[in-house]
């Protein structure tokens, strides 16, 4: 029993990636074009804005919020950012806009969701509209047409290997890095556990939550930037959804909604679990309509597995209880 | 009185890999408070979800009346004349008294609607027969905890309950509503009802049961009349060994004061609050629930705010504007809620250890791991933590063992001073002593213990001095030698300050 129970145990903590092994094993049988290395590449340029949005999206959950802004926020920073280099064909200015402009959006997002207590998912709602909402006026409603240089930074590559590649890999090692090594990560695995415990012992909640915030502002603006190099223009009406792409990916990747559970390498697999299935469904020509019928369904039943498996988990430690008290 | 309402023969129960009941006989006599007693883990609660229908057992019989019967749900349960009186009240605090009485059993009309003249004529009528101020239409969340309680009985009642079970009920209400409730246990074994009465107070206890049965790891140790056995054989044959000393209280030379709160107020919380505490000093705080204390510890501690008041360590005034402040100068408080605001449970059990001390595990953006693993692994040996290992999600242990855990959280700190309130509200017998023992090092290690306690014993045993609080004031200052429980109660009730 206690070999099985082990094995059980790893081929839980293990499943995500098996599903992701076994969903690459099953779309290279499916397409021949899946295993194609122009199709790989494809995929991981495709695959960038959303990891980076499910990041932000992982450390909000984690923290036990989240951000439904996602989209319109990554298309006003993207404009605007993509009007200043059109202007001045800098590109530093031009990061700098894209991130100051998210990062702003998200202060606002962080400002009434810590300070004043609205629910996240009103906030937010309301940012989603809002930001929109500039990004529209600010450009008319028009596309912002040849930008230039500015497509290196989506289409570009350092030998064979994309650049917004290379941006999503340090992006990475940094998110990985917060996460695990710095009081800032382990402060948002509490107070998403339970925050006024870790009020208690001395962590300010307010300042963490609007650390996620910003962080996620900050993945956001590169997104945006990234996404309209790829498009070769400013698309204010682009990136309508993203933050469910980015939501899913957390939560297909482990990320628990119910706050304090979550990885990195968790959300990476996640992110290309749904990176494959895009890709697969595209090869075979699912139609785009049902493409999101399937995604919609993924997100739900993402959450089903963690709520159930999660209950699965209570019963268990109540008789894993009963147990050691037996032995005691 | 002879005459058996309910029993139990024979039962058994096993989850898989262990035997939770092992051949339980119980009988409850009509008209009777039956306590049962036996540590976290001992079987109670299994033996009550059988009886309650939530669980089967493997074997064994039920019998009421001394007819068998088979009980598969709570609604055959309550057809029985079986209820429960949850530690966790059930209840839905947005509906109004009235329905939340009636709820699950609303009455209607032909026509399928809610007969709301009904039910509002029957909650207008128990209400006044139980004496309770309130309007059947008013929202329950406005009730104290006692008087949702007691609606919780007359909801039993009026199911024509015939065996109560009540789950700690006294765990969350104050003395005096301790009073309310023992009338109204008199009420009910005066009309013939019998009550199974579960408690971890010993005092409440022998204060009213007829008979005391205690369980321990699943087997019936004993089954007694209460009039003859005591409460030290009701202690070690929970434990199944003897408790030699119920609090391990060591002399230990008191220091200079150490820490000192003068003139602490807050709006309709507490007023005047002014104590001090010598370094190797216990000191108590005793009163009523809701009497104050744990606000103004709250509000020393920095949680919550207060309008003024200083608070001096070593002799300085010290500013703590949040819980932060009151870590970096070496005063910390382990609340009172371990679920509510200690714990963090889908954490490990090392990560809730060092969550008050990251500032020393992490530094200038560097984690030092092994410096973390290995001072909470110390500390966990140390406090004699059970646990499977340090990733451990520490919502799998008991509570004992969460309770030493949260106290290694703050150990880690090295903290001057310690304010526990309630440090052993909920754990079970053995734990308690063990949680005793480690104030007794941690004051004999030259550190300071604040200890609010509602369980006035445990004061008593384990102070050198109590403060007792009364309405938000300090009404009385009671030194070791002085104390006892006659004149703590005179302050906490107000009659004398």
């Amino acid at each position: 029993m206690e070999k099985s129970s082990r094995v059980s145990y790893y081929l839980q903590k293990f499943s995500i990636y098996l599903v992701l092994v076994a969903l690459f094993i099953v779309c290279s049988l499916i397409s021949p074009y899946f295993l194609k290395s122009s199709n790989l590449i494809n995929v991981s340029r495709q695959l960038c804005v959303g990891i980076l949005i499910a990041y932000g999206e992982m450390l909000l959950i984690i923290s036990g919020f989240l951000d439904l802004s996602v989209g319109s926020v990554l298309a006003l920073s993207g404009v605007l950012s993509v009007s200043i280099f059109k202007s001045t064909q800098s590109f530093a200015l031009a990061i700098l806009v894209a991130v100051v402009v998210a990062v702003l959006c998200n202060v606002v997002n962080g400002f009434f969701v810590a300070q004043l207590n609205v629910p996240a998912f009103i906030a937010t709602l309301g940012m989603q509209q809002a930001a929109r909402g500039l990004a529209l006026y600010y450009t008319g409603g028009q596309n912002i047409l040849q930008l230039g240089n500015f497509v290196d930074i989506g289409q570009g590559t350092v030998g064979v290997i994309p650049i917004p590649v290379l941006i999503v890999i340090a992006i990475t090692v940094i998110i990985w890095y917060l996460v695990n090594n710095t009081r800032y990560g382990r402060s948002i695995y509490a107070i998403g556990g339970c925050r006024p415990a870790a009020e208690a012992s001395g962590i300010n909640a307010k300042r963490n939550i609007y650390t996620s915030y910003i962080i996620n502002g900050i993945l956001v603006g590169l997104a945006g930037m990234i996404f309209m190099a790829r498009n070769n223009s400013g698309l204010p009406n682009g990136a309508v959804g993203y933050e469910m792409t980015g939501l899913t990916a957390a939560i297909v990747g482990g990320t628990s909604f119910s706050g304090g559970i979550g990885t990195v390498s968790g959300t990476v697999a996640g992110a290309f679990i749904i990176g494959f299935l895009e890709n697969v469904m595209n090869l075979i020509g699912v139609d785009p309509y049902i493409q999101q019928v399937i995604e919609g369904t993924i997100i739900v039943l993402a959450v089903a597995f963690d709520v159930v498996s999660k209950s699965k988990k209570k019963q268990k430690v109540i008789l894993k209880k009963k147990d050691d008290e037996a032995a005691a | 009185m002879e005459e058996i309402k309910m029993r139990l023969s024979g039962i058994e129960k096993s989850f898989p890999g262990v035997k939770a009941l092992s051949n339980i006989e119980f009988s409850v006599r009509k008209g009777t408070v039956h306590a049962l007693c036996g540590e976290n883990g001992a079987g109670k609660s299994t033996l009550m979800k059988i009886i309650m229908g939530l669980y089967k057992a493997d074997r064994g019989q039920i019998y009421i009346d001394e007819k068998p019967v088979e009980i598969r749900n709570p609604i055959q349960a309550r057809e029985y004349g079986i209820s429960m009186i949850a530690q966790e009240l059930n209840y839905v605090p947005e509906l109004s008294i009235e329905e939340n009485l009636f709820l699950g059993r609303l009455p209607v009309t032909r026509f399928g609607k809610v007969d709301w003249k009904k039910v509002r004529s029957e909650s207008l009528r128990f209400l006044e027969e139980q004496k309770l101020p309130y309007s059947p239409s008013q929202k329950l969340k406005t009730l104290t905890v006692s008087d949702i309680q007691m609606l919780e009985i007359i909801k039993a009642v009026t199911n024509n309950a015939q065996v109560v079970i009540m789950d700690e009920p006294t765990s969350s209400i104050s003395e005096k509503e301790v009073e309310k409730l023992f009338e109204k246990i008199a009420e009910l074994k005066a009309a013939g009802v019998s009550i199974i009465y579960i408690s971890h107070k010993m005092d409440e206890v022998f204060r009213i049961a007829d008979d005391i049965t205690v369980l321990r790891d699943g087997e019936v140790v004993s089954s007694d009349r209460a009039a003859d056995i005591d409460l030290d054989t009701v202690i070690a044959r929970m434990v199944g060994r003897k408790l030699t000393n119920v609090y391990p209280k060591e002399e230990v030379p008191l220091g200079d004061t150490i820490f000192e709160v003068r003139d602490f107020a807050q709006d309709d919380m507490f007023e005047d609050i002014s104590f001090r505490a010598k370094r190797g000093e216990i000191v108590g705080f005793a009163g009523l629930v809701g009497a104050g204390r744990t606000e103004t510890m709250r509000a020393v501690f920095g949680l919550d705010p207060h309008r003024e008041g200083k608070v001096l360590i070593d002799g300085e005034e010290v500013t703590i504007k949040g819980p932060e402040d009151s870590i970096n100068h070496g005063l910390i408080m382990l609340s009172e809620s371990r679920r509510e605001d200690g714990i963090v449970p889908v954490r490990s059990v090392q990560e809730n250890a060092s969550l008050a001390n990251l500032r020393r595990y992490i530094n200038k953006g560097i984690a030092h791991r092994k410096l973390e693993h290995d001072e909470v692994a110390d500390m966990f040996k140390k406090m004699n933590v059970k646990t499977p290992s340090l990733d451990t999600e520490i919502q799998k242990l008991s509570g004992g063992n969460q309770q030493k855990v949260l106290l290694a959280r703050w150990m880690l700190c090295d903290p001057k001073i310690m304010i526990l309130d309630e440090p052993t509200r909920g754990i079970d017998v053995g734990a308690k002593f063990e949680i005793y023992k480690l104030i007794s090092e941690i004051v004999k290690e030259g550190k300071t213990v604040i200890m609010i306690s509602s369980e006035l014993p445990e004061l008593l045993g384990m102070c050198d001095k109590i403060y007792v609080m009364n309405q938000g004031r300090i009404a009385g200052e009671i030194d070791r030698a002085e104390f006892s429980q006659e004149l703590v109660m005179k302050y906490a009730t107000g009659l004398m300050s």
